[in-house]
């Protein structure tokens, strides 16, 4: 495991073990409970692999009764506590403490409602993303929010995370798109936060669990919004052979008055990997690839289309492609949504970033990321979720090398630092976890943190839930490491990541 | 005291005990020294919402119509940064420049307050979280909040959120002040996300008087993907001679061409996109037999206005209303209203303003009751000044009021911001 400190370890808990799962045992059937390392190796990581932590024991309670008990009991003996949903998140946010319980919320897989006169889904929080789209899908529904783990990742995962996707520029995250939640507090307390109406009285406490990284409580049911689906959708896949000028038209489009339901951004690197990765037949002759995808009603897509078109060549592009079908559409992001496997191939190891800065100073981000792969001597891929200023930089290096996946953390750490002083943030999508929890003196001050420490320190007076995330445990900003992915072996590797 | 922040004292404590700070620094050390001395203030704007919520009496009042100006606003990256008291008018005057605006469309209260229009500051919109017609469509002022500046009950100066739309760093405070009507935070800089404002507007005018019809016709556009951005239902005025009889003098539009109940519905976008929506509402809507009429871009314009400033009410001295409930529910609360309350449907069937006559407090008790019920939420806005003191303008649950009360602790602990503006202990 890499150097990251977390939390003291209370070894009065390990010496307490089997009192502990004696008692556990009887709050929710014996099966659930596993403390058999065979049994809770599964869970000894989430999707940031590069950390590693076999939990005390694991628990899959069944109902929300159950975790109430859990918690209570855990609350009254002082044993932490990690929430996992899906495991699929980069930030390390459900990494396991040596002397904690993981609770797993996998057996909270149904869908519990449908509603269609109210226009939402009651789910219980191990239903996954896209699940709920399936579920709606019949009848002209979906639900927005789209990470790219949407086949895997949990909607209780995603409320914890408040996760995005290609299209929150338009459509909004989680925390725009949900009706609702019930969470246990860590004594226990069961809430429900918001019903199946449009905004609540009273502080927005549904705005404070987004987001909040399973640290404030332990999400068991979450209702969504849905959306009617769109009447038509079109994309344009679009060339410039400079950053500047890819940069300049993403912000005419914007300057325009136009709304795209996504834009995505490739430099050169990341064309030619995906490119020989999923043959998407991408230009090879420009700096920089734009595909801005449009939605609505059909004369308004086509209009706004045409806008896209002609800012385009008023910004030099050099290739223009509009689909004219479904088909061709999707054809567009073969190779955009192959970009994670895309460098995987290229190099034994990848880690990926995940900052967001103003749309605006995309080339001059560019330009300082090329500055650090020289530096630092490591090749580096750029996508960029343009539309709403989400940069992810992929850092190809060889972990085997001596000394090379440090010199890749201080690279990221220094992507992220820029990102902040471009007037950006640490993370737009992934989350804090453990890997930007030292980063976060770069954006708060004392003052900041401590407000946020207060309001955890509210709901959770003990600080047993989730203890050693967000939040720095080191007096100083320290580098860290980011998404690592050893030779391919990323956690879910069939899962398109963008 | 430090000798800086006795100064400050000193040149800003009027006689009345107002404090009107120039800067965030100043804010905080005022905050700083009533933490200390533990005196309850009242925070003010320009007062244009100053009689929603609870009256208070506190020992100071803190007075941010200082803090005004537009801070950054760069039209290409979708926001705009501003002192807290910056006026909405002068906000949507900048936006206007560049075809841009505030989509969640801020309710002017000031026909309520003095039967003229004023939508006060962006402080004081952010406190109540109030938002207009567009709120099923794009969201409500919480979503459009992409961070802020304030001071805690301690004088702490904090912010949170940025400028970007895509930040899950750290705790999202600013949906924890929105709506807190400044018992949270004293807000000293607020970035909100603006969007494009669309080339045109009409709106479709459906007549009908029947309940069932009119819950449907929502339901049915809540469906639609055509797009709307508004739909609200205008009833017949109550026979009652204690409701001011004004709805066809201010719905008084060219096109409104029946002096009957109707339901509008608002398109945005290019005329020619336009047209093709309102051809494809009347094929989806089945609208071929019934009375319909379409109001012109200036006409719309104006219509809107009048919806979201309240117009209908601006005389008023009886109790107003808001409630809020599953757009499911519509019929319910459609039926028990019947045609004895003054009262229009925005938000495609999920709010209700409604007018309650003054001294009616059992009907009030009983509407709070049937809300609750339906599942919704219900505040009073405007208090006659008979309404009963043993009714809360809120409305919270044991749980929620619990966790509120947590929440209040970790920014104001001595309870010194606003007390009990919203709820009692708060």
């Amino acid at each position: 495991m890499s150097n990251i400190v977390l939390p003291k370890i209370d070894q009065s808990i390990i010496e307490r073990k089997k009192y502990i799962f004696n008692k556990l045992k009887k709050l929710t059937a014996p099966e659930n409970v596993l403390s058999h390392e065979a049994e809770i190796k599964p869970y000894e990581t989430d999707a940031l692999t590069a950390y590693k932590q076999i939990p005390l024991g694991v628990i899959l309670p069944e109902n929300t009764e159950e975790v109430s008990r859990i918690l209570k009991f855990c609350y009254q003996e002082n044993i932490k506590v990690v929430p996992r949903g899906a495991g699929t998140g980069l930030s390390g946010g459900a990494l396991p403490l040596q002397d904690a319980i993981l609770i797993s919320l996998t057996k909270f897989n149904k869908i519990l409602e449908i509603d269609f006169k109210n226009k939402c889904v009651v789910a219980q929080p191990g239903v996954t993303n896209l699940s709920i789209t399936h579920a709606v899908q019949h009848k002209g529904f979906y639900y927005a929010p789209d990470p790219s783990s949407q086949l895997a990742c949990s909607i209780g995962g995603n409320v914890a995370e408040n996760s995005g996707g290609v299209h929150s520029l338009k459509y909004g995250t989680t925390t725009n798109n949900i009706f609702g939640v019930e969470i246990v507090l860590m004594d226990g307390t069961i809430c429900r936060l918001g019903e199946k109406v449009l905004d609540q009285e009273g502080y927005d406490m549904l705005g404070l669990i987004c987001g909040s990284e399973g640290l404030l409580g332990v999400i068991t049911e979450v209702t969504v919004k849905i959306l009617k689906k769109p009447q038509t959708v079109k994309a344009a896949l679009i060339g410039f052979p400079t950053h500047e000028d890819g940069g300049n038209c993403v912000s005419e489009i914007i300057a325009k008055g136009i709304v795209p339901a996504g834009m995505e951004i490739m430099d050169k690197a990341l064309i030619e990997a995906t490119d020989n990765f999923s043959k998407a037949g991408y230009p090879r002759d420009v700096e920089l690839l734009l595909i801005v995808e449009l939605d609505g009603t059909v004369s308004e897509v086509d209009e706004l289309i045409n806008k896209v078109s002609e800012i385009s060549k008023k910004n030099n592009s050099s290739n223009i492609k509009i689909s004219k079908n479904e088909k061709e559409r999707l054809s567009f992001w073969i190779g955009r949504k192959a970009a994670f496997p895309a460098c995987g191939a290229m190099a034994p190891d990848y880690y990926c970033m995940d900052g967001s800065i103003p749309r605006g100073k995309l080339a001059e981000a560019l330009k300082e990321i090329n500055k650090l792969s020289k530096k630092y001597n490591l090749s580096v891929a750029n996508c960029f979720h343009a539309g709403d200023g989400n940069l992810h930089p992929l850092i190809m290096f060889d972990g085997s090398k001596k000394d090379e996946l440090r010199k890749t953390e201080e690279f990221g750490s220094e992507i992220l630092k820029m990102c902040v002083k471009f007037g950006g943030v640490l993370t737009g999508e992934h989350g804090v976890g453990i890997e930007k929890r030292e980063l976060m003196c770069e954006m708060f001050n004392d003052n900041d943190i401590q407000q946020q420490l207060s309001i955890k320190k509210s709901l959770d007076n003990k600080n047993l839930l989730n203890p050693g995330k967000v939040y720095p445990i080191l007096r100083k900003c320290a580098e860290e490491g980011r998404v690592h992915v050893h030779r391919g072996e990323e956690k879910f590797p069939d899962i398109p990541r963008f | 005291m430090f000798t800086e922040e006795k100064k400050n004292s000193q040149i800003f404590q009027d006689s009345n005990n107002v404090y009107k700070p120039v800067d965030e620094t100043e804010t905080s050390n005022f905050i700083k020294e009533i933490y200390k001395k533990n005196l309850p203030t009242e925070i003010v704007g320009t007062n244009t919402k100053n009689f929603i919520g609870n009256k208070l009496q506190c020992a100071k009042v803190l007075d941010l119509s200082r803090l005004s100006g537009i801070v950054e606003y760069l039209p290409d990256e979708l926001y705009i940064k501003v002192k807290a008291c910056t006026p909405i008018s002068l906000i949507e005057e900048s936006l206007k420049k560049n075809k841009q605006q505030l989509a969640f469309e801020p309710i002017d209260f000031g026909y309520l307050k003095d039967s003229k229009s004023n939508k006060g500051t962006a402080a004081g919109q952010l406190s109540c979280n109030f938002s207009g017609s567009r709120r099923f469509k794009v969201g409500s002022l919480r979503d459009h909040v992409l961070g802020f500046r304030g001071v805690n009950g301690k004088g702490d100066i904090i912010k949170s959120g940025g400028t970007v739309v895509k930040n899950v760093t750290g705790y999202d405070l600013s949906k924890l002040v929105t709506g807190s009507f400044g018992t949270l935070s004293v807000l000293t800089e607020i970035t909100f996300k603006v969007l494009p404002k669309k080339d045109s507007i009409s709106t479709l005018i459906i007549y009908s008087e029947d309940n069932k019809i009119i819950t449907d016709l929502f339901d049915q556009l809540l469906n639609s993907s055509n797009e709307i951005s508004g739909s609200v239902y205008i009833p017949n005025e109550p026979k009652n001679e204690n409701y001011i009889k004004n709805r066809d003098k201010i719905f008084k539009f060219n096109d409104l061409k029946y002096e009957e109940p109707f339901v509008a519905v608002r398109i945005e976008g290019s005329k020619k996109s336009i047209d093709e929506r309102i051809k494809g509402i009347f094929k989806e809507l089945q609208l071929k037999k019934m009375k319909t009429s379409v109001l012109d871009f200036y006409q719309s314009k104006l219509f809107w206005e009048k919806i979201n400033n309240l117009e209908l009410f601006s005389e008023t001295k009886n109790n107003l209303l808001r409630a809020v409930i599953p757009t499911s529910k519509s019929l319910d609360l459609m039926k028990y209203l019947k045609s004895n309350f003054k009262y229009y449907i925005d938000w495609c069937g999920s709010l209700f303003w409604i007018e309650v006559l003054e001294k009616e407090n059992i009907q009030i008790k009983e509407i709070k009751e049937m809300i609750i019920n339906l599942g919704g939420y219900l505040t009073i806005i405007k208090k006659s000044e008979s309404l009963s003191s043993d009714i809360d303008l809120f409305t919270i649950n044991d749980t929620r009021l619990l966790l509120s009360q947590k929440i209040k602790e970790s920014f104001d602990p001595k309870k010194i911001l606003n007390p009990g503006k919203m709820y009692r202990g708060l």
